[in-house]
């Protein structure tokens, strides 16, 4: 497969990359503001607008795709019932409203799907037996992200490929520092000689969460999604981290569990600790990552607010410069993350493979 | 907090196991045609230029021990020169004293042997004029004599007075 037609022309890549970076700032704000214009128009001026639904609206996962103004793309709602699957557009909650299934009728509550009764008021218990298994703005994200990193490391791969041996040029020369990188201060430091086995899942743990970073941060339609600022994916990525320690471990490394090098008394105390230790540490990489991104997202949708909290367009210019401001330390949070998740996996795994030599 | 949970997994397992497919899959599809080549391609090239530079070193090398190699001929040439010029100055000063010898003791010889055939003639032509003038002498006493002893008595007189003379002894 060969992709590399698709940026072979750096100034067509440079002016997509500026033009969509140069953008973001007022697309953020029209995001707002059409959603307040929304709720004013539904709540007639009764509520003042609240900036904290506003903002964990934005950094939710929805089944909608907000594009802009009041377009909204619907996305598939898929459910598991008991009774078996079922699956319909969810433009046909038309909003707050009734959706009739092949089994159940569904609504949305905070953007949750619940069952109701034909009455429709919230069914708990029938809830308690679907499972929303809906392609939502975070899933679609995440494919978006994916199809992208395919493209770039395919188009990359193909490059090195037809010039076999020779210097990197174009998207190749910008991607092979960061894959050097990756090895040679992630990798090679962390894990030892061993490292090469482990590069494919540190390359890609090291892309993926960039890209979706940097996609986050994207306000235009096919960014701007919370993808690694939700919980639900780094505990993903988290749990594969911590399959692959584990499974990699040597016997020094259970030794030091179920074995460590202190008195007998200390045993009931210590491998607890040591087992508490399996968990709690890609525990702290799914809480690291999380919080980090989402409270970026916060961040710059908080200045946004201030706009619309003080109903004034003389403090735009204010917002304005402080969310440049953010986003330019986002641009270099989103790497640091990457770099931060990856270093800490190849150190774990670098602890789990490790030779001892008592 | 009963609420917080309520559903949580009914809510939340569809995009925990998406986001998981989605992540194998990229894995897989990844590992597989992006960084199996890209790595091999790096760690060849990157060897292929340890190879280079490693070859370009002992070239260099080799080309330092050349030169070297040339410089210390050029100097021992330049020595045997030397060595070579100084010998046949030498020789050459040798020859021209042991010919200038050779040259005196030749010249002493001959001029020892000339002045020898000198004295050697000087002494036979000295015989030779002794010889002529004892010839001559005898000549002019044989005439004398044969002039004084032409009349007798004379003759006797000399005899007598030989006698005379051998008596006396």
């Amino acid at each position: 497969m060969d992709f590399s037609h698709i940026l072979n022309s750096k100034k067509i890549t440079l002016s997509v990359v500026l033009s969509v970076f140069l953008s973001l700032l007022a697309c953020k704000s029209f995001a707002i503001q059409s959603e307040k214009d929304s709720v004013n128009e539904k709540n007639a001026k009764q509520e003042a607008f609240n900036p904290t639904t506003a903002i964990l609206e934005h950094i939710g996962d929805s089944h909608y795709w907000h594009v802009g103004g009041e377009i909204k793309i619907a996305l598939p709602v898929i459910i598991f019932t008991e009774k078996g699957m079922e699956s319909f557009s969810a433009s046909k909650f038309n909003g707050e409203g009734v959706a009739s299934g092949k089994y159940h009728n569904y609504k949305l509550v905070d953007d949750k799907i619940r069952v109701v009764d034909t009455d429709g008021n919230v069914d708990k218990e029938a809830s308690h037996h679907i499972y929303d298994f809906s392609i939502t703005k975070n899933v679609v994200a995440l494919w978006i992200a994916g199809i992208l990193l395919l493209i770039i490391f395919f188009s990359v791969a193909s490059a090195y490929k037809k010039r076999e041996g020779k210097a990197p040029k174009g998207l190749q020369s910008f991607i092979e520092p960061i894959i050097m990188f990756v090895r040679d201060e992630i990798a090679r430091p962390n894990i030892g000689y061993k490292y090469q086995k482990y590069m494919p899942i540190l390359l890609t743990i090291f892309f993926f969460i960039w890209m979706n970073n940097m996609l986050g941060l994207v306000p235009l339609f096919p960014g701007g999604a919370n993808v690694t600022g939700n919980i639900l994916l780094t505990f993903v990525l988290s749990t594969v981290v911590l399959l692959i320690v584990n499974f990699s471990a040597n016997k020094y490394y259970w030794k030091h569990i179920f074995m460590p090098d202190v008195p007998l008394w200390l045993y009931p105390i210590m491998i607890p600790v040591e087992l508490i230790g399996i968990i709690s540490k890609p525990f702290a990489l799914m809480i690291r990552l999380y919080a980090n991104i989402s409270a970026g997202h916060i961040i710059v949708l908080s200045l946004i607010s201030l706009i619309f909290i003080f109903k004034s367009l003389y403090i735009a210019p204010v917002s304005v410069a402080f969310v440049l401001f953010m986003d330019v330390l986002e641009l270099l949070v989103a790497f640091l993350q990457a770099f931060i998740f990856t270093m800490l996996t190849a150190l774990f795994i670098g602890t789990a493979v490790e030779e001892h030599h008592h | 907090m009963e609420e917080l949970f309520d559903g949580l997994l009914n809510d939340h397992l569809g995009f925990v196991v998406w986001s998981t497919v989605a992540f194998v899959i990229l894995l897989i599809l990844l590992g597989k045609f992006a960084w199996k080549p890209i790595m091999a391609a790096i760690n060849d090239r990157e060897r292929s230029i340890e190879e280079a530079l490693l070859k370009a070193e002992a070239a260099k090398e080799e080309m330092a021990r050349l030169t070297s190699e040339n410089q210390s001929l050029l100097k021992e040439a330049r020595a045997e020169r030397d060595l070579i010029l100084k010998e046949a100055r030498h020789m050459k000063d040798q020859i021209i004293a042991e010919a200038k010898e050779a040259a005196q003791v030749e010249g002493a010889r001959m001029i020892e042997k000339a002045s020898i055939e000198i004295n050697n003639q000087k002494a036979i032509a000295l015989a030779d004029v002794k010889n002529q003038v004892a010839n001559l002498s005898i000549d002019i006493a044989e005439k004398l004599l044969r002039k004084q002893f032409e009349n007798q008595r004379e003759q006797d007189q000399l005899v007598a007075d030989l006698l005379k003379e051998v008596k006396v002894n």
